[in-house]
């Protein structure tokens, strides 16, 4: 075989028609030769090479902005929100836990000081009964003086009068519950203490009631007076003020630092998910040799790895699926090839049979006579055969050239005899141009009006007429009954027998196929209806 | 009545087309390999050759080659597969015209005549011989002639220049050469134009990549000139 490659003619040379920019040969059918195995067309590779052109790249860019785009939602802060919550959470907990320990561990310092001071002094009283108010004051003033940890404000009670180290009488913070629990007459007189907090400021109240040891029995005996004393706890409500600012001066960067291994985790997290999501993507797109790379010993890697199993399960039965379609295809391909040789011998005798058929006797005559109709109709469907293999291996080309429309179906009619108006009649709109391919096109348009003389009744209509300008549109119509609706979805089909009672249809059954592979070729679109008005209209549309 | 050789290696076409041609009143030699049929071109002098594209060992396209190495005899090839692969580089090599198998007698024979045909003139008046640019152009002789030397053409290229020439100027589609040079009455293969129109190229243009006498309007067809 001589090594030249069609299409490979000197570059600068031009053919009319875009025949010189048709790609090479890159993938044709080869015959069931041993000497071109390689030119047969690679079924097995992968599906995604120019069969959906209109989706792929644009959905995957739009997949891939959909990625970047920051979900309100998403798993990334969702994820973030529940480490800072649990952060927070933490640091709130340890500091009101921190803040109430805290809090009663300096107040109660302060108090058991306060009271145990208090109770010293009050112990060391030594006054006559009832007092003198004068030295009462003066006692209460030396009492508050040696205040601890600070100065008191010293009151005292004994009946109705009232004494204290201020200039007020009586203190407005101590409160009558206070006062029962130090003149309380059940059990021993005892000291009892109160924080109470007025106008924002917290003061410790302590009562010691003076007591008497009785001469019987030595127990303590009320003597009626109860010595009050008021304490601000200023400081040490400052004190647990700055612990409260420091908590929450160390919780805020805490939650901070927790944003770190929150979107380390979301990303942890992420990374996989999104590889996964791509590569679930790149599979559908048919690319199914995708793998993601898993590593580690988490639910995240084995997802990745079981993932990774069934791509590759998948794959496995894809590919195997596509080699067995693979055979089928080329089985069909080699049978119509091995079939044509035979029949170029027995087509050119058909003419001997049929001439000789007069001679012989009637019985031999009609078997002859068959035989020979039946080669022609073979002949015909092994054709269709091999073009449907064409078609289905992806080898059929488009050899466009820039008609005129209503010459090309002229033609079409003309040279199979369709000149009868009554039969076919024709509508075409003159001057329409269009980048078609004229054998194909031929093809289609013979098919459509075969079909519709064969199935419908004349008189057949044949329309040609261009739609906005951007569509060729071809349209077929008969008068017949028109097409049943059951059938009307799989007029299309190879080989459908819309008659079951027929065994065999008046064409291969192949031909409406092969129509709508040659309109698809053309990057149009073929259809079949029913006219109201009865009949059945096939339409026809080929991009301008 | 024509002299056909057919070279063909399968036993049951050979014998069915011959048998075929030969009820048409053809005088038919078959040769199953291309060396037999090579061999037997110079013996038998036939008017046309019909060749098998798939032989053993020489396949058609290197007949094709040999074949057009010292002659002008018309071609026509005969391909088992409606490849588009095939049907290209055999027009590639000079075949003239393709039949593609399984074809009827009548098929063969139409085409036979059409290849052996000669070109209606259109009116007479003309100058026997006509000159364009560089090329003399004898229209009665048949003959080409460039810069005074005869050019071997084959028959679909004497036959396409022919009817460029009797028309300067006009613009021919390819569908309308088809059916005046090569008479396929409807929607033949725009491709048998092209290949002759390469080949015819080749051998009438100084620079074929830059045409001058046979000029491509995209979209539209072929015209000779304007020089």
């Amino acid at each position: 075989m001589k090594t030249c490659v069609p299409g490979e003619e000197p570059g600068t040379e031009r053919e009319p028609g875009p025949a010189a920019a048709a790609p090479g040969p890159s993938a044709r059918t080869s015959g069931p030769s041993a000497s071109a195995p390689a030119a047969r067309p690679a079924y097995d590779t992968a599906p995604e090479t120019g069969r959906r052109p209109e989706h792929g790249p644009s959905r995957g860019r739009r997949a891939r902005m959909r990625g970047r785009r920051p979900r309100p939602f998403g798993l990334r802060t969702r994820l973030v929100f529940a480490f800072l919550l649990v952060a927070a959470v933490g640091c709130g907990t340890t500091a009101a836990l921190t803040y109430r320990a805290a809090r009663s561990a300096i107040l109660e310092q302060t108090q058991n000081t306060a009271v145990s001071a208090f109770r010293q002094q009050v112990d060391a009283l030594n006054i006559e009964l009832p007092p003198d108010e004068d030295m009462l004051r003066d006692t209460l003033q030396s009492i508050a003086r040696q205040g601890k940890p600070r100065t008191w404000r010293v009151y005292a009670e004994y009946g109705a009068l009232r004494v204290s180290s201020t200039d007020r009488p009586e203190s407005s913070v101590l409160t009558p519950e206070l006062r029962a629990r130090a003149h309380s007459r059940e059990g021993t007189p005892h000291t009892a203490f109160q924080r109470v907090v007025k106008g924002g400021t917290t003061y410790l109240t302590m009562a010691v009631p003076a007591v008497f040891l009785s001469a019987k029995d030595e127990t303590p005996q009320p003597t009626g007076l109860v010595v009050y004393a008021v304490m601000e706890l200023d400081e040490e409500e400052a004190n647990v003020e700055a612990m409260v600012t420091a908590a929450r001066d160390g919780a805020l960067p805490a939650l901070a630092i927790a944003l770190i291994p929150a979107l380390l985790a979301a990303r942890g997290v992420l990374r996989p998910v999104r590889e996964l999501r791509h590569a679930a993507h790149s599979m559908g797109r048919g690319r199914l040799d995708t793998r993601i790379h898993a590593k580690g010993s988490d639910e995240l890697a084995d997802l990745a790895r079981t993932f990774n199993e069934s791509a590759a399960e998948l794959e496995r039965s894809v590919t195997e699926l596509r080699r067995a379609e693979a055979r089928a295809r080329r089985f069909a391909s080699d049978v119509s090839h091995e079939l044509r040789t035979p029949l170029a011998g027995m087509l050119a005798v058909t003419e001997v049979l049929d001439e000789d058929a007069e001679a012989l006797d009637s019985d031999t005559a009609r078997a002859v006579r068959l035989i020979s109709a039946e080669t022609v109709k073979l002949a015909v469907l092994v054709e269709d055969l091999m073009e449907i293999s064409r078609f289905d291996a992806r080898a059929a080309e488009l050899h466009t050239d820039e008609v005129d429309v209503a010459d090309c179906v002229r033609k079409t009619l003309g040279s199979r005899h369709w000149r009868d108006p009554e039969q076919v009649h024709a509508l075409l709109d003159e001057g329409i141009r269009a980048r078609l391919d004229p054998r194909r096109f031929d093809v289609v348009v013979a098919n459509l009006v075969g079909n519709a003389l064969r199935h419908g009744r004349a008189p057949v209509t044949v329309r040609v007429y261009a739609d906005g300008g951007s569509m060729l549109v071809v349209q077929v119509s008969d008068r017949g009954p028109g097409i049943h609706p059951d059938v009307l979805p799989h007029v299309f089909e190879r080989f459908y027998k819309a008659d079951p009672a027929r065994a065999r249809s008046a064409g291969s059954g192949l031909g409406l196929a092969i129509t709508q592979e040659n309109v698809r070729l053309h990057g149009g679109t073929v259809e079949a209806a029913n006219h109201p008005a009865g009949g059945a209209v096939f339409t026809v549309r080929i991009p301008l | 009545m024509p002299r056909v050789l057919l070279i063909e290696d399968d036993p049951s076409v050979r014998e069915g087309v011959e048998l075929g041609l030969r009820r048409r009143g053809h005088e038919v030699r078959t040769a199953a390999t291309g060396e037999a049929g090579l061999a037997a071109l110079g013996e038998f002098r036939p008017d046309l050759l019909l060749l098998d594209l798939m032989l053993p060992g020489m396949n058609g396209v290197q007949v094709c080659n040999r074949v057009r190495e010292n002659s002008q005899l018309p071609i026509i090839m005969l391909t088992a597969r409606g490849d588009d692969f095939d049907v290209v580089i055999g027009l590639e090599a000079g075949a003239d015209d393709y039949i593609v198998k399984p074809a009827r007698t009548e098929v063969i024979e139409a085409r036979i005549r059409a290849v052996l045909r000669r070109i209606e003139e259109p009116g007479g008046g003309r100058p026997a011989v006509e000159h364009h640019g560089a090329l003399a152009v004898d229209r009665v002789g048949l003959t080409v002639a460039k810069n005074g030397e005869r050019l071997a053409l084959a028959p679909s290229e004497l036959k396409l220049l022919l009817h460029l020439t009797a028309a300067p100027e006009q613009v021919f589609s390819r569908q309308q050469l088809l059916e005046h040079v090569w008479e396929h009455n409807y929607h033949g293969d725009a491709r048998l134009v092209d290949a002759c129109v390469r080949r015819l190229r080749a051998k009438i243009e100084d620079t074929p990549g830059d045409p001058r006498y046979i000029q491509t309007l995209r979209g539209f067809g072929y015209r000779f000139g304007p020089l």
